[in-house]
Order: C-alpha cells, then sequence, then structure tokens
C-alpha cells in the first residue's frame, strides 16, 4: 500500500471550490458507513458491550489483590464474597483474577485467529479467483479436501501433542479455519475479476498482484469485516469447545474454555464456578455477533435497515 | 421486405374524456443526504389514443412518475396528489386494489423485456395467464387470445411459438411479448417506460412501431417515457419535458420543436448531435451539471446552467403557466423567447466552438489491422464441454488508423465491433490475421518491457464510466494508477495528475474525491484523463457517450475533439450511435455480424449510402424534428442479426436485405453462395462496400 496522500487542493484554490469539496467530504464513505452504523441499535450495543469486555480483561485485575494463580487456602470453593467477588475454586484461586486472565487470553487468541484467517482467506481466495485456470482449479480442490477433513479431531489431536502453549492453538486454529471463508471470498472475486475497473488495470498494464491487492481485495472491504467479526465468535467457541475438553490452553494458563470445563462438573453444587465464566463468554459472543451484524447493515448499500427509512 | 411507412402525423386534439388524469403528484424518498423530492408536482390529462411523451435526463424524475402512476414504488416512498384513472384515485389504494387495475386498466412495458418475463412459463402461459386474472376465461380460448395477441404484435408462427420460453426469444421479439402482455386485457392507459433503450436501432424502429399499432388497436392513451429526443420527433402528441422532478414545458410536439420556449429545452435540442443531412452544426453543451435532488435551492432549478437567467429566477420557482400559442412553460421569460424577441441559448451558441476542422493532414499510421479473426467456441454439457459449434465474433476486419484521425466502427450489438477493440487492446497475438502499432507487429513483442512500450500507445475509455473507475479510490489514485504502472517516480505523478486534471477541464479540486461523488460526465472526463496518463498515440473508445446524459453528452463530444486536435491523437471508437460517430468520426466502418460490410469517409457514407444495411442503419436513426421525421422515406429492416455461430455460406446479410427480395433468381442465387468482395465506390478510393446487389 502507498502512503502517500492525494493531491491536497493548494491555496489558489477558489471559495467556491473549498465548499463543494468540504460538502462532498462531508458525506465521505466513512462517515457515512459510521451514520449508518449508529442507526442500528443493536449494533451500538454490541460495541459497547465489547468495549467493556476490553477493558475489563485490561484492566480488571487492577481491582483486585489477588493473581490468578494465588492461592487461598483459607477460601475454598466460596460463593461471591467482599473478599472474593467471584468466589473461589477447589484450589482456593480467586475467580474474578482467573475470569480477567482467562477472558484476555481468550479474546487474544480470537483476535488474532481470526484476522490471520481473514488475511489468509482473502489473498488464497481472490488469488485463485483472478488468476483463473489452473491455479483456481488446484485452490479449489484443497479447499474442498479440507473443508470434507474432520478438521475438529485432527486439531484436538495436533493442539493436545504440541502441550497445549496458546501460541501454537493460534497456528493450529488459522491452519484449519481459512478454507470455507477462502471459498466465499473466492466465490465473490469470481465476479469482481469480470468489472470494468479490473479490466482497465489491466489495460492500463498494472500488473496482476497489484490489482488484487488494489482493486479486488478493497472491494472486498465489507466481506472481509463482517467476517472478521464474526470470525472471532467462531473463534472463541472453538477455543472454549477445545480447552473444555482438554485440548486447548492446559493449566496452569487459564483460558475461559478451561475455566468453564472445571466449573462443569460442579456446576449444580457451586455455580459460580461456570456462570461467571460462561456469562463473560456469552457476552463476548453476543456483542461480536451484534457488531457483526450491524457492519453487514452499514456497509451493504442494498440493505434497508441501515438506510434512513428503514426504522419508521 | 422494404418498408417505407411515413409515420403518422399528430392525433390532433379532441375533446374527449382524459383516460388519466395527474393532479399535483409529489413522490419523494429518504436518502442519507436528507429527503430527496423525485417528483415535485405533476399534472397532466392524458386523452384516449394519444401519446404523451415524458423527456428528461437521467434522475429527472420521468420514471418515478411513472411509477407513482401503477403504485409501483418501493415502500419507503412517499407518494401525494391524485392519480385519476377514469374518476377513480388510485393513490391510497392497497396492492390488492391496484393488481386489479394493473394490467387491466393500465398496461406496463418495461425497459428491460427478459426480466418483464417470468422465465420458468413460455410466452403462450404468461400472456394467457395475464388474460385470466383479469377475465374469466377457460384455459383454451385464453391460450387462443394470446395466440392472436403475439400475431397482432408481430411474431412469426404465433401458433408455434407460444409454446416457447421467454429465453428462446431476441431482445426483439421478447419486447413483442411484453407489449402483448401489456395489450392483453384492452388497456385504456399505457405506460412504457424506456421501452426501446436496451434493443438496437433497428430493432427500435420496429417496437416503436408495433407499440403505436397495440395503442391503435386498443385506442389506450400511451405515456411514452424516453431521453430520445429523436423518438419523442416521431411518436409523441403531446411533449412534457422534465427538470429536477417538474414539467417545465408541457406542448403539443410540432410547436415544441418549432420553438422550444423553455431555456432548457432548446439548450437541449441544441446540444443533441443528429444524423439528418443537414448541415453540421457545432454542439452547445449546457454548462453544469443536473441539480441535485436533495435540498434543491429556491428559484428556478435550471438558473444556474441558463443562458438567460435573471436575478428573480434566483428566488423564486416559476409556476408551469400557459403561452399563447405554445402551450405551458415554467419559465419568468416564456413571453419574450415565444413571441421571438430572446434567443433562449443566450450568448452560449457563440461561444460555442466552430466545426472541428476536418482531417488534418495525414499522420502516420498508428494502427494497421489485416484480416483479423477471432472465434469463440461454442459448447454443450456442463460437465464435459463438448464443442458443438465456432462462433466467428470477427471474420476478417482489416482497417488503417493515422495520428489525428478518428475511425468509427458501427454496428448493431453482436457485430464483433467491441471484440475487434478488445483483440486490439489485448497485444498479444491474434488467432488470424496481422495487428500493427506505430510499426510494430504485437505478435512479435514477447519481452516484458516492449509489450509495457506498446501498452503505453494505446489506452482505452470504456462505457461506464462509473463502472471502470474503481470505487474505493479517490480520483487522485485512479489518474495515478497508469503512471506507476510505467514505473513515473511520486513527484512526477503529481505533476502529471493534475495536468491531466487541467487538460480535461477539471478543478484540482476533484482530486480527492471518491467516483460515487462525481457526477456522470465528470467521471467519463476523468476516465478520459486516465486513458491520456501515459501519453498513449490510440485511444480506444467502447461507447464513450452512451452512459451519459444528453446535456452532458456534448460537452464530452467537444472535449474529445480538442484533445484530438491539441495532442494528434488517433481515436478508434465504437459506437451503435451514428448521431455521435457522424460528429467525432473521420472515417467509419460500417460491421455486420463479424465483417467490414463498408467502409469510408464519414460524409461520403452519410451521403451516398452503398451497402443496403448501412442504408437501413441510417434511416432507423430517429431524428430530433417532428416535420422530417415524420415524413422522410425509412428503411424498416425485419427481423434482427442473426447469430454468429451460423454464418451464412455467402452474404452474411443476405437474411434481412431488402435488395436480396426484390433480386431475380441469378443475384440470389450469388448473394446466397459467394461472399461479396469489398469494392471500390468510383471516384472514391477510400469508400469501399461488399454487396452483389448494389
Amino acid at each position: 500500500m502507498t502512503t502517500d496522500a492525494p493531491a491536497r487542493p493548494t491555496a489558489e484554490q477558489t471559495p467556491e471550490a473549498a465548499a463543494t469539496a468540504r460538502k462532498y467530504s462531508n458525506l465521505g464513505l466513512g462517515r457515512l458507513y459510521l451514520r449508518r452504523f449508529q442507526r442500528n441499535r443493536l449494533g451500538v450495543v454490541g460495541v459497547v458491550i465489547f468495549v467493556l469486555l476490553v477493558l475489563f480483561a485490561a484492566f480488571g485485575g487492577r481491582f483486585t489483590s489477588y493473581a490468578y494463580t494465588d492461592a487461598d487456602f483459607t477460601a475454598l470453593t466460596q460463593p461471591p464474597s467482599s473478599l472474593h467477588w467471584f468466589g473461589t475454586n477447589q484450589g482456593g484461586n480467586d475467580i474474578y483474577a482467573c475470569a480477567v486472565h482467562g477472558l484476555q487470553r481468550s479474546l487474544v487468541i480470537a483476535v488474532s485467529v481470526s484476522a490471520l484467517t481473514i488475511v489468509l482467506a482473502a489473498i488464497i481466495g481472490t488469488g485463485a479467483a483472478y488468476f483463473g485456470g489452473r491455479v483456481e482449479r488446484v485452490t479449489l480442490a484443497v479447499i474442498h479436501f479440507l473443508l470434507i477433513v474432520p478438521s475438529f479431531l485432527i486439531l484436538a489431536l495436533v493442539s493436545h501433542r504440541l502441550a497445549g502453549d496458546w501460541r501454537v492453538l493460534i497456528i493450529v486454529l488459522t491452519v484449519f479455519g481459512w478454507m470455507s471463508t477462502a471459498r466465499v471470498i473466492w466465490s465473490v472475486s469470481t465476479s469482481l475479476r469480470e468489472r470494468d475497473y479490473v479490466k482497465a488495470a489491466e489495460f492500463m498494464g498494472v500488473g496482476p498482484l497489484r490489482i488484487i491487492f488494489r482493486h479486488i481485495i478493497p472491494n472486498l472491504g465489507s466481506l472481509l469485516i463482517v467476517n472478521l467479526t464474526l470470525g472471532v465468535v467462531a473463534t472463541v467457541l472453538s477455543e472454549t469447545a477445545l480447552s473444555f475438553l482438554g485440548f486447548g490452553v492446559q493449566t496452569p494458563d487459564v483460558s475461559l474454555g478451561t475455566m468453564l470445563a472445571d466449573g462443569a462438573s460442579t456446576v449444580t453444587s457451586a455455580p459460580w464456578l461456570f456462570a461467571f465464566p460462561a456469562g463473560l463468554v456469552v457476552l463476548l459472543t453476543v456483542s461480536m455477533t451484534f457488531i457483526g451484524d450491524g457492519l453487514r447493515d452499514a456497509l451493504d448499500p442494498t440493505s434497508v435497515t441501515g438506510s434512513a427509512g428503514g426504522r419508521r | 421486405m422494404t418498408l417505407t411507412i411515413p409515420l403518422p402525423a399528430p392525433v390532433p386534439p379532441t375533446d374527449a374524456v382524459p383516460v388519466l388524469s395527474v393532479r399535483d403528484l409529489r413522490i419523494s424518498f429518504p436518502s442519507e443526504a436528507g429527503t430527496v423530492a423525485a417528483v415535485r408536482g405533476v399534472s397532466f390529462d392524458l386523452l384516449p389514443g394519444r401519446t404523451l411523451c415524458i423527456v428528461g435526463e437521467s434522475g429527472s424524475g420521468k420514471s418515478a412518475t411513472a411509477m407513482g402512476i401503477m403504485g409501483l414504488l418501493p415502500p419507503t416512498a412517499d407518494l401525494r396528489g391524485k392519480v385519476l384513472l377514469g374518476g377513480q384515485d388510485l393513490i391510497g389504494l392497497d396492492d390488492r386494489a391496484l393488481s386489479k387495475i394493473r394490467g387491466n386498466s393500465i398496461g406496463m412495458v418495461f425497459q428491460d423485456p427478459l426480466s418483464a418475463l417470468t422465465p420458468i412459463f413460455s410466452v403462450g402461459r404468461l400472456l394467457s395467464d395475464a388474460l385470466r386474472v383479469h377475465q374469466d376465461l377457460t384455459k383454451r380460448a385464453a391460450w387462443e387470445q394470446a395466440v392472436q395477441l403475439l400475431d397482432l404484435v408481430g411474431i412469426p408462427d404465433p401458433r408455434g411459438r407460444a409454446a416457447a420460453f421467454p429465453h428462446e426469444f431476441s431482445g426483439g421479439m421478447r419486447q413483442r411479448v411484453v407489449i402483448a402482455m401489456a395489450i392483453a386485457n384492452r388497456p385504456s392507459v399505457l405506460v412504457a417506460d424506456e421501452p426501446t433503450t436496451a434493443l438496437d436501432v433497428t430493432v427500435q424502429a420496429q417496437i416503436l412501431d408495433v407499440l403505436r399499432l397495440a395503442q391503435q388497436e386498443t385506442g389506450a392513451g400511451l405515456v411514452l417515457i424516453t431521453h430520445d429526443l429523436g423518438v419523442v420527433a416521431g411518436h409523441a402528441d403531446d411533449v412534457a419535458v422534465m427538470y429536477a422532478g417538474r414539467f417545465v414545458e408541457h406542448a403539443g410536439v410540432e410547436e415544441l420543436f418549432r420553438r422550444p420556449t423553455m431555456p432548457y429545452t432548446a439548450r437541449l435540442l441544441a446540444a443533441v448531435p443528429t444524423v439528418d443531412s443537414g448541415a453540421r452544426r457545432p454542439l452547445v453543451p449546457i454548462g453544469g451539471e443536473p441539480p441535485a435532488l436533495a435540498g434543491l435551492p429556491d428559484g428556478c432549478p435550471f438558473a444556474p446552467r441558463c443562458a438567460v437567467a435573471l436575478d428573480a429566477c434566483r428566488s423564486d420557482e416559476p409556476e408551469l403557466r400557459h403561452v399563447t400559442g405554445h402551450g405551458h412553460v415554467a419559465c419568468l421569460r416564456a413571453a419574450e423567447i415565444a413571441d421571438g424577441s430572446l434567443d433562449p441559448t443566450g450568448d452560449a451558441a457563440c461561444v460555442g466552438r466552430p466545426t472541428p476542422s476536418r482531417r488534418a493532414e495525414a499522420g502516420e499510421v498508428v494502427l494497421r489491422v489485416e484480416d483479423l479473426v477471432k472465434t469463440f467456441p461454442v459448447t454443450k454439457g456442463a460437465l464435459l464441454k463438448r464443442r458443438i459449434g465456432t462462433l466467428h465474433a470477427v471474420n476478417r476486419v482489416g482497417f488503417e488508423l493515422r495520428a489525428g484521425e478518428t475511425l468509427g466502427l458501427v454496428g448493431e450489438s453482436g457485430s464483433g465491433k467491441t471484440t475487434t477493440l478488445l483483440e486490439i487492446l489485448r497485444l498479444r497475438r491474434p488467432e488470424g490475421g496481422r495487428i500493427e502499432i506505430s510499426g510494430t507487429d504485437v505478435a512479435t513483442v514477447a519481452s516484458g518491457a516492449r509489450a509495457r512500450e506498446l501498452r503505453q500507445d494505446v489506452q482505452i475509455v470504456m462505457q461506464d464510466p462509473l463502472g471502470a473507475l474503481d470505487p474505493r479510490m479517490p480520483v487522485f489514485h485512479l489518474l495515478a494508477e497508469p503512471l506507476r504502472a510505467i514505473g513515473r517516480d511520486r513527484e512526477s505523478i503529481r505533476a502529471r495528475v493534475h495536468e491531466l486534471l487541467t487538460l480535461v477541464g477539471l478543478d484540482d479540486s476533484v482530486a480527492d474525491r471518491f467516483p460515487a461523488a462525481l457526477s456522470g460526465g465528470q467521471r467519463q472526463r476523468i476516465g478520459i484523463a486516465r486513458a491520456l496518463a501515459t501519453e498513449p498515440k490510440l485511444l480506444a473508445l467502447d461507447e464513450p457517450l452512451s452512459a451519459l446524459d444528453v446535456s452532458v453528452q456534448a460537452g464530452v463530444i467537444n472535449l474529445l475533439a480538442r484533445l484530438k486536435r491539441e495532442l494528434g491523437l488517433a481515436y478508434l471508437v465504437v459506437a451503435h450511435d451514428l448521431a455521435v460517430i457522424r460528429y467525432i468520426s473521420d472515417r467509419i466502418a460500417v460491421m455486420y455480424l463479424g465483417h467490414i460490410v463498408e467502409t469510408g469517409d464519414t460524409e461520403a457514407i452519410f451521403s451516398d449510402p452503398k451497402h443496403p444495411y448501412t442504408r437501413a442503419l441510417l434511416s432507423a436513426i430517429p431524428i430530433p424534428d417532428p416535420e422530417r421525421e415524420r415524413t422522410r422515406e425509412r428503411v424498416v429492416l425485419e427481423g434482427e442479426q442473426p447469430n454468429a455461430a451460423r454464418m451464412p455460406a455467402g452474404c452474411v446479410f443476405v437474411d434481412r436485405c431488402p435488395l436480396y427480395r426484390l433480386a431475380d433468381e441469378e443475384l440470389r442465387h450469388r448473394c446466397r453462395t459467394e461472399p461479396p468482395v469489398p469494392t471500390s465506390v468510383a471516384g472514391h478510393p477510400g469508400h469501399r462496400y461488399a454487396c452483389h446487389g448494389v
């Protein structure tokens, strides 16, 4: 990507021209999308919840003197109290501290997996669509093969073998998670490939990589952003599922998934062990779904709910 | 068969009761920029048997008016006023009640005939369903009526074709079916929204005749919506000119064309290139752009572009008032203009550039094409694609183009003109024949560096400027892209972009706007500027004006003429609009089914067309002058261009040729079996045509 700024209007510009320029930039794309997004109440709620969760994960630890590894042997399996806000577990760990750390871990994994997946899928999907021919056929064959492989089982085996380092988990989840997104991006790109502006660029002598990165991927922007947010939901769920089954994050590290796994066995006798991490997972997935839906409506010009007349 | 039917004279007004009365129709849509007032108080009466043409540019509210009358607006639209159909007000009726009226009392003809027909039913089924919805008929009786209707609209073998599906019909035949559906229940009002815009000119002439026949058959009043002033001149009884959501002039067709009284109408007529034999007059573009309909300023919406606007025009919007001997005009100075004391074009006409100088001294040969051949395989089957035939898109086409010269490739869609253009632009070895650019055979160019140099010499301006400009890139980056592709550095790019914007008459302030924020004319100027970025010698223009409004077209035509003069460019123009081609071309090549059937100097071809196809093509184009348009002799071609997969052995035009039908047996045999060789016209060495019969 180039970083040079577009030619700024200079001093000899007339006041009228400046006025029209301002009029147009008032309705610039970013602002337009923002306005359309703000009209979607659930989307805004999603953003608020998500921001609160991020703040909680980042700074929640400052409000307690316990670390998630500390064991308070005077308080084993205690319900929430003024000392331990979310209670403690069988080993005397403070659930509040664990929740803060687990959320942190889950968020980092989810966001980075989702971002990596999108980047990988975008490059592979658009590349297959643009080059066509043999490249396209081989790529699609690989995608289809990986899609029918029971990836969750392989995921479980591989991540268990690699001793549950969370960074390995990120890589494993990415490698087995990009295919369906790439397939969608490919099918959308096949129509972009035929657009006049892509042809025009070819006739100007612009190279294929430049066409992919300057013309095709930016025009998939809305699809990518929406998939990014929804990808976070999917990753949180699969990470918790893996950790719940004991294949994901390993003790002494804590994620929302391991907390759920620990809490599940005592859900009737000590419900707080399960309720707090479960609540956080629900909040995280719900907020990302709301944001994803809101973005989709805001970025899709044909959507009714985002447009001015939609909500009457 | 050569049909030489003059168009009928306008139907005189009668005292009949209007079949449709629209009173103060107002339509607005919500949008991001505020409420868009698409239609702002339209009123008219439509008498039975008469045709009201509503003309206007895109965004003037003409289609919204039609949709409003039929109750087909999206639910977000706000609709006010009265639409009285036989005394019943259609506004405020629910969808169920409207459905009873639509198709029964009002018939509709849409722009795109393919999407107007349900693809899964046969046309006979569609027609008989349309009949049975509104009438109590047995299936058999409805089918019989459907066959009769198909016969009426001129479908050959109607009984057999009734069982065919919409996709098995060609575009013109589909539109005939749509017209048959529209008149099935003998409606009292027909609404046709740009019925021929998606069709070729020769087919357009047929369809307009069918529409007129259908109207006579049913006695319905017709509301014809179009942007083509030639169509208006040939078919209207009354004309309403729309601008910014209002009628600005509403008069009988002859009064309107004799003395256009609203400055907008006058300027519009002065801005349209015509194909007729009159002297070539300079085109006077209307400055500025049509106003945005969100937040219109006070005053006459045309005032900012008007050459004779007064101060009062900018404060109050004039009402539509009666002007003696003319009809209704919304202009403060209508009386002055009507009695001839004021020229509505103002002094703009004098500013207009004189005719572009003809054919400067012929420069070096920029492009030479010899025997170019391009075929496409015709395949069948989804899994194992079997090749079942060959589509001869371009067949032994050859021409030469010199610097400072414009060659126009004309023909109907499917004649191979765009394919020819794209083959040249590909800069690869062609399937057959030779392509030479600036003396270099493209087949010999293999290395990347040489190919890039050649690439700089040839650039393209595409038809749809919005589609050809990446919506996510601001203008500066759009213009910088071809420069980056040839490896210019950042500083020189910045300077060149500024130069290019000045060259096409745009302000630097557009540089950081996105294409969506530009008007149609500005976008096409950016498209031209981008093509000029690398200082090419040859500019290929693929229908450069067809996506533009008439008032903007003239400006782009003048720009192209100026650039050619100043930069010594060679233009290869592909267009279906002969009127436009006549204005910008020095030479013309007429293509039919992948062959060049006639080529020569523009004036020679227009004054003395030899090939029967050229003659038909020229006469099919409507002229925006009702007197000439209705009295001149027309050659209406039958049928449509056949599929290029089944190429006739002899002359390609034989199926539709009017001369062939009149020819004797010996000549017919030659036409069928022997491809005609191009022959030169005596005395005009450059004028060649391929026909046995002339």
